[in-house]
């Protein structure tokens, strides 16, 4: 049930006091927050950088934008709602559809009219911003990930979730949502987390609720054939998150869609610890060696290269501190 | 990093700093470490409010002399700009405020230090001078209720005592006949027990006192009656009937003189505040100076009003310890990050187990009904504004069901923080839509857990003594709390939340 600090310890395992001090605290300008806090802002400025998002059909902004939304029949039939400025995936809906002017969810449950103009109403309201402040809608196109990668997750899309530390995408894991998750990709409600070697985007463990696991629990799938495609442009993506928002500390959640690549979902200055444990392996060690760099490398290509060359799995048991520093 | 030579050497400056003061305030002014009973000093403070009408101004105030049972070991009078002086007539002691001009508002102090003296009661033993048997005026129809009500009191009693307290009962009968109805809608009970002794020609004297309860603000005098029964007199309580003067009453006149006369002022009043001090009389006798130089940190100088606030509020930084080290060390998920020390604070005026339920009731009821307000699709502002009137409204019908139950005193329920409780129904019901129900039992006993453990702490009496007399001891607290915010190690309920990782690779 319990473990020893010193065993922690020895695994380099970051804790959160340590996280918000040393590495939030630190790294992260509070000043920079809004830009990842808004999901619209966040959006405009990924495009300047050419890091694509998914495609926006529209901003409602206010109780009369939503209901006009919701009666309007030229809405489209499938969409996703975002809250501007929500965050770790509350208040995001996704329309896979209608009938007879109800909309369906993806986990196929009916929402009425009513039902989606109440909760387009509460994301106005500010019912899932983090200051309770008057919020946005967003709506924005559905992802589709492609027969090859939904076929792991069971409802919902599998996303990326990349830890960049000064520009260095230092670890990466996969979501998978599952029955008991309710379709959510939230590791603490059973989501399965499946840590990835940094170099090839391949599974190298997966856990759910805590424990190892070798096979989804619905789609029964062996979770170690797993791998990421197109996984050099996604870390060339989310590295270019850091000339963006210049947040040392960063958590980049990304989809793949089929037809357009990467896209950016969205954009953590307070990333969580749960990828220790979906990698089985502790972050401080390659902070630490990022940290201890002599020489900074200036471009997005040429961190991925590094991180590639110090933190693949071949070979590296414990992290990257037993290689000397990259000169 | 930057060096963490400076913040340690900070830190070790405030636990210094705290331990020296306290230290000198321990040996200069006496101020004891622990609490202890037998040491302790009232405080009473009587406070006279009045508007003056711009012209001299004369106010004496009846003072208590030789109180039964306690000594006055000092008194003093906070008086902006009026003289005063203590004045002795008839054996009685009055306190006169004298100003040749004064306008608006004022408000005067009388401050007097009392201990307990367990030697001897002489309860003023003195013989009944004659004018204590007034005639008796009563007007009709309240003349004939008298003399029957004393006529049947009389048949079932036959000393002055017993008479008293047959008086007594059916004067504070639940159901009064109708002729005491008739009596008590014209004057209050002591006066009406007053006036039929002396109808039955019993020497008998109103008094008035203070009942001495730790950290009371705004009380009255209480009235007593006191009659002559040929050898000594006997002190009653109107109300109760209980015979004697009660251990923690203060008397504070006796006779019929007037409380409170203002010359040249018009709305006056007197209300009184009382504290427990656990200071030595001693130090306190000889406080005036000695307290300058340490003084600027002493708290006793406030008026004893302000004193029982402070009490309460230099508790919270305790509260506000145990929420840092349930946060950073433990690990402890709360709702709302000092909520749980609101909620303490409330629990101190409740006690423990009345308040834990109440609060209890109170969220879970609220989240039922916060379930039909989701379904009313309301906006946030009015929907939050809604649940603060349903948290009254359901504080209410709690009180009242608990009072009639005999449970608890409804009234203490009323300290609750409303908005706090309605904010907190609120975020744990949207925990409840997002998560699970789990996660809300997780995040309210987290809260619940950390408001009681400052609870236990709050009340604690060695925890309230020293921080209300060694307010310095606080910066010893600050510097515990600046050191929990520099801990990088791991949280207890990490080792719990990463215990995954002690399993073979």
């Amino acid at each position: 049930m319990w473990i020893k600090p010193a065993a922690l310890r020895r695994q380099g395992m970051l804790g959160m006091n340590r996280r918000n001090l040393e590495f939030i605290g630190h790294y992260n300008s509070r000043a920079s927050y809004p830009l990842v806090d808004d999901k619209l802002r966040t959006r405009r400025l990924a495009e300047q950088y050419g890091i694509a998002s998914p495609r926006l059909i529209s901003v409602l902004r206010t109780q009369h934008d939503a209901r006009a939304f919701v009666r309007s029949p030229d809405s489209p039939a499938r969409f996703v709602i975002k809250p501007g400025r929500g965050a770790g995936g509350k208040g995001i809906m996704v329309i896979q559809g209608r009938s007879d002017g109800d909309f369906l969810k993806a986990s196929g449950e009916q929402l009425s009219r009513t039902d989606l103009e109440r909760d387009l109403s509460n994301i106005l309201a500010g019912l899932y911003s983090l200051s309770g402040q008057p919020d946005v809608a967003l709506v924005e196109d559905v992802i589709e990930p492609g027969p090859d990668f939904t076929a792991w997750s069971h409802e919902g899309v599998p996303d990326v979730r990349i830890l960049l530390f000064q520009g260095y995408p230092v670890m990466a894991m996969v979501r998978l949502s599952t029955h008991r998750s309710d379709g959510k990709a939230n590791l603490h409600k059973g989501a399965v987390g499946v840590g990835l070697d940094i170099a090839s985007g391949r599974c190298r463990h997966a856990v759910q609720f805590n424990h190892r696991v070798s096979h989804h629990p619905d789609t029964g799938h062996a979770l170690n054939n797993l791998s990421v495609p197109d996984w050099h442009p996604l870390l060339m993506q989310a590295a270019w998150c850091y000339e963006a928002t210049g947040l040392g500390y960063l958590g980049v959640d990304l989809v793949i869609d089929e037809h357009q690549g990467p896209l950016l979902l969205e954009l953590n200055a307070r990333p969580g610890l749960a990828i220790q444990i979906a990698n089985g392996q502790g972050l401080l060690p390659r902070l630490r060696h990022i940290e201890t760099l002599s020489g900074p490398h200036l471009t997005p290509r040429d961190r991925v290269d590094h991180v590639i060359e110090q933190f693949a799995a071949s070979g590296l048991s414990n992290g990257g501190n037993t290689h000397p520093p990259h000169a | 990093m930057p060096s963490r030579v400076p913040f340690y050497a900070g830190l070790a400056t405030l636990v210094l700093a705290g331990a020296v003061l306290a230290w000198l305030r321990h040996a200069e002014l006496g101020v004891p470490w622990l609490p202890g009973e037998d040491r302790s000093v009232w405080l009473v403070e009587a406070r006279v409010d009045f508007r003056a009408d711009g012209e001299p101004v004369l106010v004496s105030l009846d003072l208590p002399r030789n109180p039964p049972g306690f000594e006055v070991v000092s008194e003093q009078a906070a008086s902006p700009g009026f003289g005063f002086s203590m004045v002795e007539e008839e054996g009685d002691r009055r306190g006169e405020w004298s100003v040749r001009e004064a306008s608006g508002l004022t408000t005067l102090y009388y401050k007097a230090q009392v201990v307990r003296q367990s030697s001897g009661d002489d309860r003023g033993e003195a013989p009944p001078p004659q004018q204590d048997i007034e005639p008796v005026f009563w007007e009709e129809p309240q003349a004939t209720a008298a003399s029957e009500l004393l006529a049947e009191a009389r048949r079932h009693s036959s000393t002055p005592e017993s008479l008293a307290r047959e008086l007594i009962k059916r004067l504070s009968a639940d159901r009064p006949d109708q002729n005491t109805r008739l009596l008590l809608d014209t004057r209050a009970k002591a006066r009406i027990l007053k006036q039929l002794l002396n109808q039955a020609e019993i020497p008998a004297r109103l008094a008035t006192g203070l009942r001495l309860e730790d950290a009371r603000r705004r009380q009255k005098l209480q009235t007593f009656v006191e009659l002559y029964n040929g050898e000594q007199w006997r002190f009653f309580d109107p109300e109760s009937g209980e015979q004697g003067v009660p251990d923690n009453l203060l008397l504070w006149q006796r006779g019929t003189k007037s409380l409170l006369d203002v010359m040249g002022g018009q709305d006056s009043r007197v209300s009184f505040s009382i504290l427990r001090q656990t200071v030595p009389s001693l130090g306190l006798a000889s406080s005036s100076e000695a307290l300058g130089d340490l003084g600027l940190f002493g708290l006793y100088q406030l008026p004893i009003e302000e004193q029982g606030m402070f009490r309460i509020l230099l508790l919270l930084p305790l509260g506000a310890l145990v929420v840092a080290f349930m946060r950073i060390m433990v690990g402890v998920p709360t709702s709302g990050t000092f909520m749980p020390v609101l909620i303490a604070v409330a629990f101190l005026q409740t006690s423990l187990l009345p308040g834990v339920l109440t609060f209890v009731t109170i969220v879970a009821l609220g989240l039922l009904l916060r379930g039909y307000l989701s379904l009313l699709n309301l906006l946030l502002v009015a929907r939050i504004s809604a649940l603060i009137i349903l948290v009254i409204f359901l504080t209410s019908v709690i009180s009242v069901v608990g009072y009639g139950l005999g449970l608890n005193p409804g009234n203490t329920i009323t300290f609750f923080p409303i908005v706090i409780l309605a904010w907190t129904i609120e975020r744990l019901s949207i925990l409840w839509e997002e998560e699970s129900a789990q996660e809300v039992l997780k995040q309210g006993g987290g809260s619940l857990l950390v408001a009681v453990l400052a609870y236990l702490l709050m009340q604690d009496p060695i925890a309230g003594h020293l921080s209300f007399n060694f307010p310095e001891l606080h910066l010893i607290v600050l510097a515990a709390i600046l050191f929990m915010g520099q801990y990088t190690g791991y949280r207890l309920t990490e080792l719990h939340r990463f215990r995954a990782m002690s399993e073979p690779d």
